[in-house]
Order: structure tokens, then sequence, then C-alpha cells
């Protein structure tokens, strides 16, 4: 077997989508589709970021595309006034890929849930981002099953007691961002529906990325496991103590005053919390979203805890690499260019013999 | 021509006596039809040595038809029973139904070889065996107290005990060769034997030797060196009697090459996408027997066809279907077992209403089954092995060549009704060959995808329907991204008939499904032919898939006997032909033999009601023509069944 160098993007998640000079706003992406999530859903808020959003690009709307698979979240795509496609459970990455490799001139979307994108389509979504397909996932984390009535998913904690696990649940909880960065993710970050700015500025990053981009959202189901996130959500001085924001090339600093900071850990393997008073600026991590190396970003991804004590968000890792899609069209173009489509030749082959009268 | 595939060797006189080369003269007989069998340990290489042989009997201009037949396993112990693999050719001076039930020559590289094929030879064959392996331990192996070929028990057939990978060994003793190495080369002497023995050209064979071996030019040249040590032996020692001469078939005339059944679906599709512009895009897990496709449309990028090799069958699947989705011909390929998996996502395609071709290469099951065997098993899976009313046209092809013509077939169906279409071939087409018409590319037919370029609603607002449906065909519009003023959503959940939004309308529901049965079945397909050349049959034998072949042969032979019989063969399974129920009332009987457990005679009876004769055998082999021929005479006298 032989490597092939396949070369690094020189372009941007978006280079080759048409775009419209025209002023577009929200309203041009909202369908006459009645949405029917529950009241008080934090799917509205992502639908809001996500519809003030899109005009910002100005890609002409025919070619954008959201693609889900189903649960809550994954009607998300029947709202928006793009083409879209609501597939079978787990199953929106395989889609999307398929759309993605055959059309480069289109903006590619997949809306997913936890149960959708962890438990059912789990192996789908770890050899999209190795593949690095350029899209861009979106995976709303309520850490329930919605949509069959509140059953505990592959992000609840440990003990969580619901109809399919009276006595508490039993299974070790996925930590999504670890997940995909060990299956070489080249695009991880993470927001809350609740803050639109911050919800939005990692949308922006995420597009721009070429290859696939994997934004996990922390979203709150008020009827089934209704303030899961309320320490972080609601703002204030807890949500402050608790919120860990990345910026990258800056200290990893956080609190009410920023008074704690991420450090090295002792050990030299992994990362620790700490007032900055005690270990002084010096010795606070400066985050670099961009390091090849992905130990960081998988560091920082162990930082939150699944009680919410602490919860990193912001862009964890944007690192450049090959995408399968520009590699599977380059293999297509090669070909193309270097031996001729020649239908009738191919039908004949090497060896023919031929029959007279 | 007339002739049957009945008589084991079908000689027609003692023919002259060659003179030329440099042995001593060989009386040479003529024969109609051989059957060869390749029998040897895994690692022998005995498809590499059939297929080569095939070839040549190809590039002679006989009719043929093939069988190869190996294990599940990679390499299996070596000399085992569980280890032989072996391939049958039959080739004619004539047009051939079958890759032959029985061989008239059987070569052996070892004794589990013979052991495992020794009982298909006619007493009277001709058998050849690579002594070299008859030692001791081989022999006690599988199970032989004492030497077959010495201990009198093959005193029936026409034994020839070669030391093939002595005399291969002999003919490399310059090249410096490894021993190993050299005696690796044994088939290739086993092949330059058999093509002395049949007058068959040589200049194929090193050709394809030194194209093989590029690289490794003393490879190639030691395994020419054998070759001819193969043809020199059997024209200079005095061990063989006899050769032999098949003639050229009297084919229709044409241009003709050799295409196994995954190369010729594999090149159905490249046509496809050329005569419909569409780009191909293929989303496939690799599976026994169906990973030629992949490979195959792999290496024919140039045609504008991308090939996914997904983590998963599903994927396969739901790649294709995001690929249709933007306006590419979505294929997927598979077995049973996949097509299992993928059945979620052909739901979601027939709930989509998108062109999607779905390549169903049946092998034995249930669930790994036989993996490298043949059965027509998967055909209720491929109607009804989706939840809820789910109709999926489905297409058969009769023959090897015939898998080209299925895929543009399945394809005109997919584009024009915008649907699934399952193709259904199977383990004995997939890798069995014959000599195939090459088609004129021009005569080919052309497809139109027609994709939607305007808004349709028909109360004028200006809206885009996706659901609204075709009057003629009941398809509905195929709208792809990147087309300004369509821009809609779909999904699987249940659709607003016209509109396509979300409904759970009770009526809406009915009205979709029959909506979704009715457009499949009135797909356009054509009449099925009957072959009833006495026209006073009273027994039609009917059949679908790879079984064209034994059951035609089966008929030939019957007819031979002086009795009246019918063929006609399915290729459209769903929708049927329209003309079916008629053709079933016009006949006494109707024979239906199929190896499952008579999934089509169900399907057929709960349909016309019609008494159909159910004939099942489920061996993972092809029928044989003498089982048929005994099954339509038995029938017609009325003595079974």
């Amino acid at each position: 077997m032989t490597a092939t160098d396949l070369g690094l993007p020189t372009l941007g998640g978006l280079d080759g989508v048409p775009t419209t000079e025209d002023k577009q706003t929200a309203k041009d992406f909202t369908s006459d589709q009645e949405v029917r999530w529950c009241p008080g859903c934090g799917d509205y808020a992502v639908l809001a970021a996500v519809r003030g959003f899109l005009p910002e690009l100005g890609l002409r709307r025919e070619n954008v595309v959201f693609v889900s698979g189903i649960g809550c979240s994954s009607r998300f795509p029947y709202y928006l006034n793009t083409y879209g496609m609501h597939s079978s459970h787990g199953r929106a990455p395989t889609v999307a890929t398929g759309l993605a490799v055959t059309r480069p001139d289109l903006s590619v979307f997949v809306v997913t849930g936890d149960g959708d994108a962890l438990s059912i389509g789990g192996n789908h979504l770890i050899h999209l981002v190795r593949r690095n397909v350029n899209l861009t996932v979106l995976l709303f984390n309520n850490r329930i099953y919605g949509l069959t009535k509140g059953q505990y998913s592959p992000t609840s904690e440990i003990g969580k007691v619901t109809k399919s696990t009276p006595m508490g649940s039993l299974d070790q909880p996925f930590n999504p961002l670890s997940l995909v960065l060990g299956a070489e993710a080249s695009f991880v970050a993470r927001a809350l529906d609740s803050d639109r700015k911050q919800l939005t500025e990692v949308l922006r990053a995420a597009v721009a990325h070429r290859g696939t981009s994997f934004v996990e959202i922390f979203q709150d189901c008020p009827i089934f496991n209704d303030g899961a996130f309320d320490v972080i959500r609601k703002g204030g001085d807890d949500a402050k103590q608790r919120l860990v924001p990345l910026r990258h090339g800056e200290p990893i600093r956080f609190g009410l005053e920023n008074e704690h900071g991420v450090v090295r850990s002792e050990d030299g393997f992994g990362l620790r919390f700490a007032p900055v008073a005690e270990v002084g600026e010096n010795a606070l991590v400066v985050h670099d979203a961009t390091r090849s190396d992905p130990s960081l970003a998988f560091a920082l991804s162990r930082m939150s805890d699944q009680d919410l004590t602490h919860t990193v968000t912001g862009i964890f890792r944007t690192v450049d690499r090959p995408t399968y899609d520009d590699g599977a069209r380059a293999q297509v173009d090669e070909a193309k260019a270097t031996r001729t489509a020649d239908l009738a030749r191919l039908l004949r082959g090497n060896d023919t013999w031929t029959v007279e009268e | 021509m007339t002739a049957s595939d009945s008589a084991v060797t079908d000689q027609s006189g003692p023919g002259n006596h060659s003179t030329n080369g440099v042995g001593a003269p060989r009386e040479v007989i003529t024969q109609n039809r051989v059957v060869i069998r390749f029998a040897g340990d895994s690692g022998d290489g005995m498809q590499l040595t059939g297929d080569r042989f095939t070839a040549e009997a190809a590039a002679f201009g006989n009719d043929l038809a093939t069988l190869p037949n190996y294990p599940a396993e990679i390499r299996a112990p070596a000399g085992t029973l569980p280890g032989v693999s072996s391939f049958q050719l039959h080739f004619a001076d004539y047009d051939i139904l079958t890759p032959g039930d029985r061989p008239d020559v059987l070569v052996a590289m070892n004794p589990a070889a013979l052991k495992a094929n020794i009982t298909d030879l006619p007493h009277g064959g001709v058998l050849i065996a690579n002594s070299d392996e008859f030692t001791k331990r081989n022999l006690t192996k599988v199970g032989y107290d004492a030497d077959p070929l010495e201990d009198g028990s093959l005193a029936a057939y026409q034994v020839h005990s070669v030391a093939m990978a002595t005399l291969a060994r002999g003919a490399l003793e310059e090249t410096g060769l490894s021993k190993k190495d050299a005696t690796r080369s044994k088939n290739m002497f086993a092949l330059g034997l058999l093509c002395w023995m049949y007058h068959r050209p040589t200049e194929g064979t090193e050709r394809y030797l030194r194209e093989k071996f590029a690289r490794r030019p003393d490879l190639a040249e030691a395994n020419i060196l054998a070759f001819r040590a193969g043809w020199n032996y059997g024209e200079t020692t005095e061990a063989f009697a006899v050769r032999y001469e098949v003639a050229a078939a009297k084919l229709k005339t044409g241009t003709y090459r050799q295409i196994t059944g995954n190369m010729a679906l594999s090149y159905g599709i490249v046509a496809a996408g050329q005569k419909s512009g569409l780009p191909v895009f293929l989303g496939s897990y690799p599976i026994t027997p169906a990973s030629d496709i992949l490979h195959e449309l792999s290496k024919h990028k140039q045609f504008g066809i991308t090939t996914f090799q997904a983590e998963d069958e599903i994927s396969g699947i739901g790649s294709a279907i995001g690929a249709s989705f933007g306006g590419a011909l979505g294929v997927t390929t598979t077995s049973g077992p996949g097509i299992c998996l993928k059945a979620e996502a052909a739901g979601l395609a027939v709930a989509l209403e998108l062109p999607l071709l779905i390549i169903d290469v049946q092998r034995g099951g249930p669930s790994t089954g036989l993996p490298t065997r043949t059965e027509q098993s998967d055909l209720l899976q491929a109607m009804f092995g989706r939840n809820g009313e789910s109709p999926i046209p489905i297409v058969a092809p009769r023959s090897p060549g015939d898998c080209f013509n299925a895929a543009l077939e399945a394809t005109r169906i997919a584009v024009t009704y915008r649907t699934p279409v399952m193709l259904l071939s199977d383990g004995s087409l997939a890798n069995g060959s014959e000599p195939w018409k090459v088609p004129d590319v021009d005569t080919l037919p052309t497809l139109e995808p027609g994709f939607a370029t305007a808004p349709n609603a028909p109360d004028g607002s200006g809206e885009f329907w996706p659901y609204l449906r075709d009057d003629d065909t009941l398809a509905r519009p195929w709208a792809i991204p990147g087309t300004a003023g369509l821009e809609h959503r779909i999904g699987g959940l249940e659709k607003a008939d016209g509109k396509g939004s979300i409904s759970y309308e009770p009526d809406n529901h009915d009205r979709m499904v029959r909506l979704r049965q009715a457009k499949i079945d009135g797909i356009s397909v054509p009449d099925i032919e009957v072959d009833d050349p006495d026209g006073d049959a009273e027994l039609l034998v009917l059949g679908w898939g790879s079984t064209y072949g034994p059951i035609g042969a089966g008929c030939r032979r019957v007819r031979g006997m002086g009795l009246s019989i019918a063929q006609a063969h399915l290729r459209n399974l769903n929708p049927l032909p329209a003309n079916l129920g008629d053709v079933l009332e016009r006949y006494r009987t109707v024979l239906l033999p199929e190896m499952n457990l008579g999934q089509l005679s169900l399907l057929l009876r709960g349909r016309y009601l019609v008494d159909i004769k159910s004939y099942t055998n489920v061996t993972g082999m092809p029928f044989k023509a003498e089982e048929m021929q005994d099954l339509f005479v038995d029938t017609l006298k009325g003595d079974v069944l």
C-alpha cells in the first residue's frame, strides 16, 4: 500500500458555496411550518440563533441544507426555509456525507441530539469526524430522551432515575467532546443554548472551518430534564464560578473576578484549576486551539464535570487537515483529467473475439 | 443448433491425427462440449487457473459458463477437505446454458481435492492428479488408508498421475527461484497441460502473466516456464494418447468478451450514469459476494463515479440517499445480511421517493450462512422486508451478462418513478462468467433525470410542492438543492399529499399509502415471453434469476426426448408483467423451481390463485441440468408433486 499526500486544505468551509448580494434577514430563513417544540424548550433559542446567524453568511438560501436524524432537535430542518432532510434515527451523518461529497456547492449542517448522535448513531459520528467531511454538526445535548418521553441518554449522569431506570441508570455517560477528539475531530466547540452571543461566535467559526465542525450545545428540556443546566444557564455569580470560557491566545481564567485559572497538573499529564493568586499569572495555560497535537484540547475536554461544577465552553480545537470530500472529488477530477471516459472501450475490454456470418 | 446439454461426452467421430509439434502423433477427438474442473487447496491458485483457461476458451470462440466454488475461509488448513477450492468450466461449440453438472475432466492437485470431487466424476472420466501431494501425511489427513492413485480404487477412471510440482521445479532449475516459489507454479504446469490437451492457444496466458507480474519479471518468467513445461509434458511424453478439439461456437454475429456477473453489473452502473448524465455515487461496505462491484467501480472514476467505502451497511445506503437527494445516481451494493441492516434506510428512501439502486448479491442464509455460495432466498425480504406498506420494485438478472441490462433496467425504473429499486443478483451470477455480446453504446437507452426547475403549486401561489405527482407515472418532482425557489424539507414522517408538509391526518395517510403502492404497481414493465416451440405444451416451467440456465438446459433435454414443455422467466418481480396472469392460466401445470423454500410460488399463488407446483432445493449450489430434466420428465408423467 502506498500513502498519498492529500495536502492541507487551503479553502474555508464555505468556499465553493454561491453567495448573494441580496440583503437577507432571519425571516428569509424561516419556513411556513409551525414550530412544535414544547414551551420553554431550549431548541427555540438555538433556532433563533441559527436563523439570526445565517443571513450574515450571505449564502444563497438554496445552497444551504440541514440534515437531521430523529429526536426533538431533529425537527429543526422543518423550521428553516432552506433545503432539508429529516432522515432516520442516528443516520444524518451518513446522508450528509453522501450529499457533501457530491455537492461542494452546498453548505451542509447536521442537527442531532445526544441520543441520536451518541447512542444509535455513535458509529456514524466517529467516522464522520475521522473523515473530516466538510460540514457542521450541531449536537443538542439535553442529557435525556425527550421525544420518546423521558428515558436516560448516553450523556445522563450515573444513577439517573427515569421511566426506564426506576432504580437509577448504571452506565457511565459519554463526554461528547472527549469522544470526538479521540476520533480525530478537527474542530470541536461547546456553547450554551442560553448564550446567544457565544453560540453565534462558535457557529461563525464552525462554518468557516473546512472539515467536520463539531459543536455541542447544552440545551434544556423543560419537560423531562428540567433545569439540568440551570446552574450554568441562568447567569449570575454562580454561573461565573462554574463556566470556563476559552479564548484562543489568552490565558484560561474564570470566576467572578477572573480569580481562577487553569494550570498544568503536577504529574504532567493533565490540567487542574487553581487560584491565580496562588500560582501566579505566568503559570496559567494559554489556550491554543490550533495545536496540531490534540492533547491540550483533550485535557480541556476532561475539565468539565458531569455535575457542572466546572464547564468549559468555547472553541477547544480548530486545526487544518485534509477533508474526505475534497480528496474524493480530487480523485474523480484526476481520473477525468488523465483518463478517457470511453464507455465503448470499457465495455469491450482487452480480450474480444468476433463472430461473423 | 439443436445439441443438448445431455450427454456426458458428446463425441462426434475419431478425428484426424495431429502431426505438428515434436511429440508423437496423437489421435485427436472432436467434442461438442467439455466440462473441466480444477480442484486444489485454497492456496493452489485454482480460481486463477480456471480463469485463465476460461479466457483462452473465450478467445478461441467457444461458448462457455463457469462455476467457481471456494470456501469462505481465505486459507483453511492446507490439505484439508474444508480448504478445497474448485473452478468448473463448461465450454462448447454451441450455445450452452450452465456450467455443467459433472466434470469430464477432473484436475486434482492434492488428495483432499480428489476426495472432495471424485464422486462427481462419471465413470470413464479423465482424472489428472498431482502425485507429488499424495504423500502418506496428506493421505492420512483426509482419511485415505492407501494411495488411491496406486491401490486400484480409481480403476473406473482414466487416471493420469503426474508429478506436477517436481516437473515444474525441474523446469525452473536454471532460474534460481526458491524451491517454495518454484513449487507454487505447479498450477501453471497444470494449466499448460490442459491447454495442450484441448488445443488452446497459449499467447494470451503468457501475456497475462507478464502483465500480472510486471513488477516481478522473475516470477512472470517462472510461471511462463512452468506453463510451457506443462504444455511440453503433454506434447513429448507418451502418457496422453489423445488430444481433444472443441470448435468455436456458432453464436450470433457480433463482438464478444468474457464477463462475470459482478463485472457486468458494474458496467451497467457505469453505463446508467453515462446514459442519464448523472454522476454516480456508490456507498458500500465490503461483503462477499458483492465486494467486487465496489472494487470495479472504484477503478472507473473518470466516468464521474464516486465510490465511498462506508463504516457500515447503513452508512452505505444512507450516503447513497444523501447523494441522490443532491442529484446523483445513488447506488448501494451488498448481500443478504447487508440488506437486513439497510432495511430502515430503504424504507426512508420509499418515503422520500428518491431514485436509488439497492443491489443484493444473494448468498446462502440465514445470518452469515454460506457467504461464498448461492441462493435465491432474499426475494421476500426484498419485497416486504421493511416496516409499513413499503413497496420497492425488484429486478433480477438471469445470467452473468444479463446483469448489465438489469442494472440499466433498474436505473430506468428508479429515475423515472423516483423510487428505490432492488436488484437481486446472486453468488452464482456474480462469480460465474459467460461470453457476452458487447452492446453498441449508441443503442443503449438514454434516460432523462428531469430535475424540477420551477415552482409547481396548482393554486398559483408560486410555492413548490415536493409531493405533487406526475399524472402518468405518479412520480414526484426531483428538486435538488441549489435550485432557487424550490427549497423544501422531506423526511420519514408522513407527508401531506401534494404539499409534502408533515401530516398525521388519517385520510391523508390512507391516501399516501395507496398512492405509493399505486406508483409501484403502475410501473411499466415488459410482458413476459413464453418459449413454447411446439405450441402445445401443457407444462410451463417458470423461473426467475440465475435458474434460467439450468431450467433452459432441462427444457432442451426434455424437448430432445420429443416432449413438449414451455419455459418463461421473470426479470421484473415487482411489479409483475401485466400478462403474467394470462400466461399462468394458459397451462395445465405451472412448475416453479427456486433456490429457496418457495418464495416466488407463495407470492404468485396469493396473487393469481393459481395452483403453482413449487420445486425447491437449497444446497447453496446452482440447479443441475440433469436435476431439471428429471424434474420436468417426472412432472410430465404426473409422478411427483
